[in-house]
């Protein structure tokens, strides 16, 4: 096997494993979560972003590793986001949190699952079309971090923001079950 | 008096069917939200210099359209351009996502949790066990839009959500934003009122 397979497999192990543990792939959590009457989902992200912000940057100071941000494209990003928002509202699993439930046991995830490859050819035909009107502007299609937006230091922001998610993280402690 | 308690007790009886149970009864997760969340944020911070790229998981469904699509309609699916830029082989993403998989398999397993059941028992107790036909109607059309959605924005709540977040992309977090501004507008007219 190829040592790039057996990075997948390892990754991916740790990857379902624990989302498993956190409970994302329970339908009543993840519908729950858009409906803002459980905030567990909300509660993972906002941890994983926290520690692996410090963590990227760590990494990256030490040159181990680099940052791949994706290009900013507001039309793709905010038209896409909304239309992944609304089928995440139908269909409760998102596409990682839907193979946790798969594996767990849950029947009904194999069809967001035949939903997302269908879905996904769907986009490839109709590739050139959309993407020539919405990917298209190459002006505004920078790798852009939040720091360069408002135009902090790396660390300066990290910690700013850090405080931040410990704020709302605190808020959902305090005022949420 | 017999009367009054029989009539008492009916009443008592329709408001339990009528109210399902609390979401607090289908369980929580099995770990602490934030050891979970801290812990997937460092397997996505140490997959960026062992695997070479962070985590994500919508692409593995285009690459696996792609193959299928390849095998049973070769030219169109080549002529595409999106395939054309992103030639679907049997690749990273694909041992990912199989992998995520196994791995809740085993955790379930290793909890406890494996459900076995076509409807999660949080459905069936509001929609009814024969509301399997809904259930599966809207996973596949949440399925299609989220795919939409995922490739037009460049990731979904993995690649943008988690990875690109932590990264402090602002594509990412416009993206991430837009997820859940969908993601609530679009719950709260599909179960008015809520379901939980």
């Amino acid at each position: 096997m190829k040592s790039g397979t057996v990075k997948a497999i390892i990754f991916g192990l740790l990857f379902g494993f624990l989302l498993q543990k956190g409970g994302v792939g329970k339908l009543h959590l993840l519908i729950g979560a858009l409906l803002l009457e459980d905030f567990t989902v909300l509660r993972v992200m906002l941890s994983a972003i926290l520690v692996g912000m410090f963590g990227a940057m760590v990494l990256t100071r030490l040159g181990w590793a680099e940052y791949s941000i994706k290009p900013t494209r507001w039309r793709a990003n905010i038209g896409g986001g909304l239309v992944f928002g609304a089928g995440f509202a139908f269909s409760g699993y998102c596409p990682g949190t839907g193979a946790a439930a798969i594996g767990q046991g849950n029947g009904d995830a194999w069809f967001m699952a035949i939903g997302m490859v269908v879905g996904s050819y769907i986009y490839a035909l109709a590739s050139r079309q959309l993407e020539t009107h919405l990917k298209a502007a190459p002006a505004d299609s920078r790798r852009i971090r939040l720091p360069d937006v408002f135009r902090l230091g790396p660390l300066p922001f990290a910690v700013l923001f850090a405080a931040a998610l410990v704020g709302v993280l605190l808020l959902l402690d305090r005022f949420t079950v | 008096m017999d009367m009054l308690e029989g009539g008492m007790l009916s009443t008592v009886f329709a408001a339990a069917l009528a109210e399902p149970p609390p979401i607090s009864s289908y369980g929580g997760p099995a770990w602490s939200p934030y050891l979970v969340g801290a812990l997937v944020g460092l397997l996505t911070c140490a997959s960026m210099p062992f695997a070479g790229k962070p985590i994500g998981a919508s692409s593995a469904y285009a690459t696996i359209a792609g193959l299928i699509g390849k095998a049973v309609a070769r030219k169109p699916t080549e002529r595409t351009k999106y395939y054309k830029e992103e030639p679907p082989k049997l690749d990273y993403s694909i041992y990912f996502i199989a992998a995520t998989a196994v791995g809740a398999f085993l955790a379930a397993w290793h909890g406890g949790e494996l459900t076995g059941r076509f409807l999660p028992e949080f459905w069936s107790d509001r929609f009814g066990e024969g509301a399997s036909a809904h259930r599966a109607l809207f996973a596949l059309t949440g399925g299609i839009l989220m795919a939409l959605g995922a490739r037009l924005a460049g990731g979904c709540t993995s690649g943008h959500g988690i990875s690109g977040s932590l990264q402090l992309s602002l594509s990412s977090w416009l993206s991430l934003i837009c997820f859940f501004i969908g993601g609530v507008v679009v719950a709260h007219l599909l179960y008015p009122g809520g379901v939980l």
